[in-house]
């Protein structure tokens, strides 16, 4: 069963992460697009409706990854982890419905609309169309986002003779104390992606002088969200999902901290390399009692470290989920080093024209995949070893009869198709913005097309 | 409660079935009737803007088991792994050939995925009727009401069955005639001109090859599952299932002579829903048979959700059914009418 415990979790999280990729960026710009159609629709400037489509085309490629991948989500539960959906079905059952009927039925009929809808039913409808389209998937964000909360911290349910789940209050999943944080940090994050993909697109084709006048729009639009969600990401909403880890997981706390002794005045590790033969940190940078004041907002509180709880209970990767929590919260504060600073100067009028500025938008692109990755494995490995925090271990979820053997093999696919799955999506995207906006109104504002590559 | 919702995931399965179908349909018949690259995008157009919403209702269905019979959803999903993560990655290959095909302009490009498209949905067609066959003839359930099936094992339906066998194979290609037909008459109604006629031939031939493949069904579904007639001794009403879908089929094959492709559409439709309505009626209130022995089956009353579960999914369901329809309706209507070689200049 160990080989096959292990093939299940890899193949899990393997699918979800990569899943994943693709929503951030099509709920990130389903705002940002929201948002353009609007000022097309009001002003009438045909300006905002080429910026549009030509967004509306990188969310529908990214949305169609999405689709394919989540339809495996969906089906691993049942098929991977059949002991937890019998378990648990009764309670996250509803949400994952939910999901389904009330948000990707709103999504996907919507996204049909708006490809193929703009001549045939107007602009009217063509706007609605859009708001739509956001607020089914900001909507299936929360589905889901309910389903992990209830997992993190359980709420609402009572066990039965059996050891099953069963709901007691719908109202009570629904507003999970612990989902109200994380959905705000979380789709806090997916503005992020989807700002710092627009900024990045606008900051290439000014750099290499294409699209001029569309690059100055995204630019705008792009560093402005950039800039803000950096801002909530830190504060309040990651401090609060910090709290609120401290308050009803604090071993987990302790571990992504990499707090291995209860301390008075806790010191807020900044660098450093986790030593689990001595439990130490090795070469730490420290900022004296900073984590007694973050999570208590007192100098000397006392914060309990690893040794104060048993060993069975701690997660079981705490050297990754220590890192996994400091790349996604070091990459927070260069975010704001970046887009603090290009937002100043936006406002100011000299963004557009400080190129070094400008590189680092176009290379910090990426980054908010790698840091929203790192803060899902943040959350996810700090529930180890539960599946359900402190009622049912994951050991104890996986399907009884699937064997090892199996779940490598589709492991072994899942790999091997998602990997070409990647190429394809960064060789479309690529295409995508070479090919630029507009092109159908005014195929020869690109000079640079022609240049031999 | 549970007699609700064990209709609701049935009706929600078969209009997935209904509207899906069309897809597979589509897709099998495919690279046979859209011989131009005009032609081929036309095809893709008629059912663009509406196959990924259609596929909801399969994802819809799938978290209404998990929600309403959790025990259910648990063992059926595990017990056909490696089935079911083929047919995820079938899943995966035909939406990204209907959505990346136009994505490039090259002519190497698109080949690759007409023919993944046309592939993936002819054996997603099988694979959906050989998975209603597997379900009438029953699974190995153990005690804990698991079981886990290989893809094959003597192809003879017995006690310790493989996926695929003498009946579920026969199944599979009623599955994937049934909709090859459902698409030809989508295809005939949306279209005009060579693609009209070329679809409409393909329906009028196929519908004289489903009568002896549904004949070669009924005759092995008598001796593989015995248990299904119980539901229609008892209660006879059932039998206007059967005698609706029979004249649903008789209907569909007179409008295809007479060229009402509509009609046509409509009456395959009620074929579908009719045909998935049999087993239903046969297999309540069943939900996996077991083939070992009949105290291991999976019923709605040993796989269900606490009650107050299932109550209060009556509020999101209230609300979340008639809007999906609603949706459904509204996309439908805005894209009625046949797909123009001058609207294909509208779209992306
Ligand atoms: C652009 C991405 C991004 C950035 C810059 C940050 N986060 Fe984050 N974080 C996420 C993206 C994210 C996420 C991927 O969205 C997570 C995973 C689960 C969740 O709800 O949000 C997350 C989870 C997450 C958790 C785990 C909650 C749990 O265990 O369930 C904590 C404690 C924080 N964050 C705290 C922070 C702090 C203190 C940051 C300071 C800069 C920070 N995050 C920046
Ligand atoms: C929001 C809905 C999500 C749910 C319901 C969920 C559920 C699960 C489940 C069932 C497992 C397997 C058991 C385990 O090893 O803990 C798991 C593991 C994991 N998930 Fe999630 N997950 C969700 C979101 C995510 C996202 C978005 C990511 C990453 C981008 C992620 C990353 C992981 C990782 C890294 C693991 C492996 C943990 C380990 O093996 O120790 N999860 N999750
Ligand atoms: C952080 C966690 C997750 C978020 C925020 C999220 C969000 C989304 C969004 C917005 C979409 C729409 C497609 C897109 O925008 O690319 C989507 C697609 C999908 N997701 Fe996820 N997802 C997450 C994890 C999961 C998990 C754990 C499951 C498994 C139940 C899942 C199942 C699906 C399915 C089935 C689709 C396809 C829907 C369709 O056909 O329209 N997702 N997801």
């Amino acid at each position: 069963m160990e080989a096959a415990l292990l093939y299940d979790r890899l193949q899990f999280a393997f699918t979800i992460t990569f899943h994943y990729l693709f929503p951030q960026l099509t709920m990130g710009l389903a705002l940002l697009i929201v948002y353009f159609k609007t000022r097309a629709f009001w002003t009438g400037d045909s300006h905002f409706n080429d910026a549009a489509r030509f967004w509306i085309k990188i969310f529908t490629l990214s949305f169609a990854f999405g689709v394919v991948t989540g339809i495996p989500m969906e089906f691993q539960f049942g098929t991977n982890w059949a002991k937890f959906s019998e378990l648990t079905g009764g309670v996250i059952g509803q949400t994952l419905a939910m999901e389904g009927l009330l948000a990707f039925f709103l999504e996907s009929s919507f996204l049909g609309v708006l490809l193929f809808g703009e001549k045939k039913l107007g602009q009217r409808v063509h706007w609605l169309a859009s708001v739509m389209l956001f607020l089914g998937s900001w909507l299936s964000g929360y589905f889901i986002m309910a389903t992990n909360a209830w997992m993190q911290h359980p709420v609402a349910y009572r066990i039965a003779e059996d050891g099953s789940f069963h709901l007691t209050s719908l109202w009570g999943l629904l507003t999970n104390s612990w989902l109200l944080w994380q959905y705000a940090h979380n789709m806090t994050a997916a503005a992020a992606t989807g700002s710092f993909v627009m900024a990045g697109v606008g900051a290439f084709y000014l750099l290499s002088n294409q699209h001029t006048e569309y690059a100055k729009t995204f630019l705008r639009t792009g560093v402005t969200v950039a800039a803000l969600a950096s801002l909530l990401l830190l504060y309040p909403t990651g401090h609060g999902n910090a709290k609120q880890v401290f308050e009803h997981q604090p071993i987990t706390g302790a571990a992504f901290e990499g707090l291995f002794k209860t301390e008075r005045g806790a010191g807020l590790v900044l660098i450093g390399q986790p030593n689990m033969d001595t439990l130490t940190i090795d070469n730490p940078l420290t900022i004296p009692w900073g984590l007694s004041l973050l999570v208590y907002d007192e100098l000397w509180a006392e914060v309990k470290g690893l040794d104060a709880f048993p060993r069975d209970q701690w997660p079981d990767n705490i050297p990754l989920l220590y890192y996994a929590y400091h790349i996604m919260a070091g990459l927070g504060t260069i975010f704001l080093g970046i887009m603090i600073p290009a937002w100043l100067l936006l406002w100011r009028g000299k963004l557009f024209k400080t190129q070094l500025v400008l590189w680092a938008i176009l290379l910090i692109t990426p980054f908010p995949y790698i840091a929203t990755t790192a803060g899902w494995m943040t959350a996810e490995l700090g529930r180890q070893p539960w599946l359900v925090y402190g009622l049912l271990r994951t050991s104890e979820g996986i399907s009884p009869l699937v064997h090892s053997g199996n779940v490598l093999f589709t492991l072994i696919g899942f790999v091997g198709m998602y990997f070409l799955l990647g190429i394809l999506f960064l060789f479309l995207f690529s295409e995508t913005v070479n090919h630029g906006p507009a092109s159908r109104q005014t195929p020869t504002d690109r000079p640079v097309e022609k240049l031999p590559s | 409660m549970e007699t609700f919702w064990f209709i609701v995931v049935a009706l929600v399965l078969a209009v997935y079935i209904v509207l899906d179908g069309f897809d597979f349909g589509t897709g099998i018949i495919y690279l046979f009737v859209a011989r131009t690259e005009e032609e081929r995008r036309l095809t893709l157009n008629a059912i663009g803007p509406v196959w990924n919403g259609n596929e909801v209702w399969l994802i819809t269905a799938g978290g209404l088991l998990f929600f309403a019979f959790p025990k259910a959803y648990a063992s059926g999903f595990s017990g056909f792994y490696l089935a079911l993560i083929l047919v995820l990655w079938l899943l995966m290959l035909r939406g990204l050939a209907i959505e990346l095909r136009n994505h490039l302009d090259h002519p190497l490009w698109r080949p690759i995925w007409d023919v993944t498209f046309s592939i993936s949905s002819l054996l997603l067609a099988v694979v959906f009727g050989a998975t209603i066959g597997n379900l009438v003839r029953g699974v190995p359930l153990n005690a804990e009401g698991y079981f886990i099936t290989p893809f094959w094992t003597t192809f003879l339906p017995g006690p310790e069955p493989g996926i695929l066998d003498l009946y579920t194979v026969s199944t599979g290609i009623l599955g994937a005639t049934v909709l090859g037909i459902h698409g030809a008459y989508y295809i005939a109604m949306k279209t005009e001109g060579d693609l009209h006629q070329r679809a409409h031939r393909f329906a009028k031939v196929g519908g004289w090859v489903l009568i002896p493949i549904i004949l070669l069904n009924l005759f092995f579904l008598k001796n593989v599952q015995p248990i299904l007639s119980a539901n229609y001794s008892a209660y006879p009403i059932g039998y206007t299932i059967p005698l609706a879908a029979a004249v649903a089929l008789g209907l569909m094959l007179y409008f295809c002579q007479k060229g009402r492709d509509q009609a046509a559409f409509l009456a395959s439709c009620i074929f579908i829903l009719a045909g998935i309505g049999i087993t239903a009626w046969g297999y309540y209130p069943n939900l996996l048979i077991s083939t070992t022995d009949q105290s291991y089956n999976l019923t709605i009353y040993n796989s269900a959700a606490s009650a107050y579960g299932l109550q209060v999914g009556l509020i999101w369901f209230g609300i979340g059914f008639p809007l999906a329809l609603a949706y459904t309706i509204f996309v439908y209507r805005s894209f009625w009418g046949k797909v123009t070689p001058a609207s294909l200049h509208e779209s992306h």
